[in-house]
C-alpha cells in the first residue's frame, strides 16, 4: 500500500508540474511554491507559497484552483486541498477554491467576474514570449529580419523553443500545423515584412518584462523563505 | 555632484521616502506585512555591505536620511514622494511633517511632494487645495492600489480622479508620479495594468505622468504607452537595484527604455531607505551594456548624465550649474530615440 500512495504523490507532484504562475510563465514547482504534497489514501494535501504577503490575489487564486484541478486530475485521488500559506487573502482563497465557490463566489464584494479574460491577457503575452525565443533561435541559425515573416514552424529545430511554441500556440488556440507561420500577430495574421522588426522588438520588450519579473519573484521568494532558493530552469 | 573619470555628473535622486514602519505605528497586521515587504525587498537585492539591519529599516529618522542621501550619497536635489497607507499606519507610512520640515530647512535641496486621494471626493479637493498653498506643491504621488474603507484601488481614468487632475492644472502642480501595485479592486482584473495612465496623459498634455518603477512588471505596457505620450517617463525606482543582483536583466530593461522612451524620459530614483543612493549611482556611473548584447547600443556618459539628474531637474526646475550640463553638438539635436543600429 506504501508504494501505492508513494507512487500516487509522485503523480501528483507531476500535476502540480502543469500548473504555471500566469504572470511567470513557469512552473510552480519550478518555481518553488509547493512546499509540501502529501497523499492520505484518496486525499491529496498540497501547500503553497508565494514571494510576498500582497502578491496579487487573482493570480493567486488561479493557482490555487489549477492546482486544486492538477491533483483531482490523478487517477486514485478522489479529494484534495490546496492550502495556501501566508498571504493576506489566504482565507479567502482556500475556502473558495475548497467550496467551488469560483473567483466572484470567493470575493463576492470584490470581484465583478471570473478570471478568464486575465488568464487569456497572460496567455497571450506567454505566447509573444515564446514566439521572440523562437525568433531569436532563428535568426542565429541565419534567418534575416526581413526573411522571418516567411518562417514556418517546420523551420524550426527540434528543441526548447520549439516545444515551448507549440505550447504556447495551443493555450491561445492557434494552430500547430508545420506550415504555420512562426512570427505572427495576437490572432495569427501574418506579419507583413515592413512590420516586422517592430513586432519583434515588442515581442522582446514582453520577454524581458516576463523574466525580469520571474526574476524578481525568485529573489523575494528566497528572502523570505531561507533555503528556497530554487534551481533557476533554462529560461 | 558625482565625480569619475573627469565627469561630472548632477545627481537629483526623485524618489525618497522618510516613513515609519516601527510597531507602534501599524494599524494592523497589514502595516506590518507592508514594512516586512519593503525589508525583504531590501534585503534581497543590496549588496551585503550596505544591507540595513530591521530595527533601523523600521524607522531611520532625519539626520540619517541627510547624511545617506547628501554626505554620503552625492545628491545635489532629492525629491520626497508620500506614501499615506492611512489604512495600515496611525500616522500615514510616510511622515509628512518631519519631511517638510527637513525641506523647509533645506528648500535648495529638497522637494517635497504629497498626495491625494480621490476617493475622499469634494472635501479632499479643499484639503489638495490647501495642501498645494502649504507645501507650494509642484508634484505629487499616487499609489492607485491603495485601500480606503472598503475600497481598495481607483483608476486615473475615473471622474473624480480627472477632478483631481484638472485641479492639479489649476494649481500648479504640474508633476503626477503614480506608483503601480497590487490591489484588490477591480479583483479580476490586472493591477499593474498601466492603460488609465494612457487614458489621461493624452487628456492632460500639460501634465507630466512619471510612472514609477517604469510599469515592471508590465514594461512593454509601460514603453508602448510612453511612445504614444510626449508627456510619460519612466521612473527606475526599483529598477536600480537590479544593477548589483541581475546585471545582465539591469542591462536589458536600460536597453528597452532607451530604445522605446528614450534618453530624455528616464529618471533616476533609489527609493531610499528601499535602497541606499551612494552605490547605485557609482554602479550605475560605471556600467556598461554587456558586449555580446548586441540588441542595444551601447549607454553614453551624456545619457547617464541626463537620467542621473538632467532629465528631473528640468522637470521640477532644478538650477543646474553650468559646468554639469551636457554641452550640445552643434550640428545635432539630442533627443532622437537612441536605439539599436538595426
Amino acid at each position: 500500500m506504501t508504494g501505492v500512495l508513494s507512487d500516487r504523490r509522485e503523480a501528483v507532484v507531476d500535476a502540480l508540474r502543469t500548473v504555471l504562475d500566469p504572470e511567470l510563465d513557469e512552473s510552480i514547482v519550478d518555481l518553488n511554491f509547493v512546499t509540501s504534497s502529501t497523499v492520505d489514501g484518496a486525499h491529496a494535501e498540497v501547500r503553497l507559497r508565494l514571494p510576498t504577503y500582497f502578491c496579487s490575489p487573482n493570480f493567486a487564486y488561479l493557482m490555487v484552483a489549477d492546482a486544486y484541478d492538477a491533483a483531482r486530475s490523478v487517477p486514485g485521488v478522489e479529494s484534495a486541498s490546496i492550502v495556501l500559506e501566508d498571504h493576506f487573502a489566504s482565507d479567502a482563497i482556500n475556502s473558495g477554491v475548497a467550496a467551488g465557490a469560483g473567483f466572484v463566489g470567493s470575493f463576492p464584494d470584490e470581484a465583478g467576474s471570473e478570471l478568464d479574460d486575465l488568464r487569456r491577457n497572460f496567455q497571450r503575452k506567454a505566447h509573444v514570449a515564446a514566439m521572440e525565443r523562437a525568433c531569436r533561435r532563428l535568426l542565429a541559425d541565419g534567418w534575416t529580419i526581413e526573411s522571418l515573416p516567411h518562417a514556418r514552424l517546420a523551420d524550426l529545430p527540434a528543441g526548447a523553443e520549439r516545444e515551448r511554441l507549440l505550447r504556447r500556440r495551443a493555450d491561445v488556440d492557434l494552430p500547430l500545423d508545420p506550415g504555420c507561420l512562426v512570427l505572427v500577430g495576437d490572432d495569427g495574421a501574418p506579419v507583413a515584412p515592413d512590420d516586422a522588426l517592430l513586432r519583434l522588438r515588442f515581442a522582446r520588450a514582453v520577454r524581458v518584462s516576463i523574466d525580469g519579473n520571474a526574476h524578481f519573484c525568485r529573489g523575494l521568494l528566497a528572502t523570505r523563505y531561507p533555503g528556497s532558493a530554487a534551481e533557476e530552469v533554462s529560461r | 555632484m558625482y565625480t569619475k573619470d573627469g565627469e561630472k555628473y548632477f545627481i537629483v535622486d526623485s524618489h525618497i521616502h522618510l516613513w515609519d514602519g516601527r510597531a507602534q505605528n501599524q494599524k494592523n497586521i497589514h502595516g506590518k506585512q507592508f514594512i516586512d515587504c519593503f525589508f525583504d525587498y531590501h534585503t534581497n537585492l543590496s549588496p551585503d555591505e550596505v544591507k540595513w539591519g530591521y530595527d533601523e529599516y523600521c524607522y531611520y529618522g532625519p539626520d540619517r536620511l541627510m547624511r545617506d542621501i547628501f554626505d554620503e550619497g552625492y545628491a545635489d536635489h532629492a525629491i520626497f514622494q508620500t506614501t499615506m497607507l492611512k489604512d495600515f499606519f496611525h500616522t500615514m507610512f510616510s511622515q509628512s511633517d518631519q519631511a517638510w520640515e527637513l525641506t523647509q530647512k533645506n528648500p535648495e535641496r529638497l522637494t517635497y511632494n504629497h498626495s491625494f486621494d480621490p476617493r475622499f471626493g469634494e472635501e479632499g479637493l479643499d484639503w489638495l487645495r490647501a495642501d498645494a498653498e502649504k507645501f507650494g506643491l509642484r508634484g505629487v504621488k499616487l499609489y492607485t492600489a491603495e485601500w480606503n474603507g472598503q475600497s481598495r484601488g481607483y483608476k486615473l481614468s475615473d471622474p473624480w480622479a480627472r477632478r483631481y487632475l484638472e485641479e492639479c492644472l489649476a494649481l500648479g502642480i504640474k508633476n503626477i508620479h503614480v506608483h503601480k501595485g497590487p490591489t484588490l479592486k477591480p479583483l479580476d482584473r490586472d493591477a499593474f495594468d498601466v492603460h488609465d495612465v494612457d487614458a489621461v496623459a493624452s487628456d492632460y498634455l500639460d501634465l507630466n505622468f512619471i510612472v514609477e518603477h517604469c510599469g515592471l512588471p508590465r514594461l512593454e505596457d509601460f514603453c508602448w504607452i510612453a511612445t504614444q505620450e510626449s508627456n510619460v517617463y519612466g521612473g527606475l525606482s526599483v529598477v536600480m537595484p537590479f544593477i548589483h543582483t541581475r546585471p545582465r536583466y539591469f542591462a536589458q530593461v536600460i536597453g528597452e527604455l532607451l530604445y522605446w522612451i528614450g534618453e530624455d524620459k528616464i529618471t533616476f530614483a533609489s527609493d531610499y531607505a528601499l535602497w541606499t543612493p551612494k552605490w547605485l549611482i557609482e554602479r550605475f556611473v560605471d556600467f556598461q551594456i554587456p558586449e555580446d548584447m548586441t540588441d542595444y547600443a551601447p549607454i553614453t556618459t551624456d545619457q547617464k548624465k541626463k537620467i542621473l539628474g538632467l532629465n528631473a531637474a528640468k522637470l521640477y526646475d532644478i538650477d543646474v550649474p553650468p559646468e554639469l550640463a551636457i554641452k550640445i553638438p552643434e550640428e545635432a539635436e539630442t533627443g532622437v530615440a537612441v536605439g539599436a543600429s538595426s
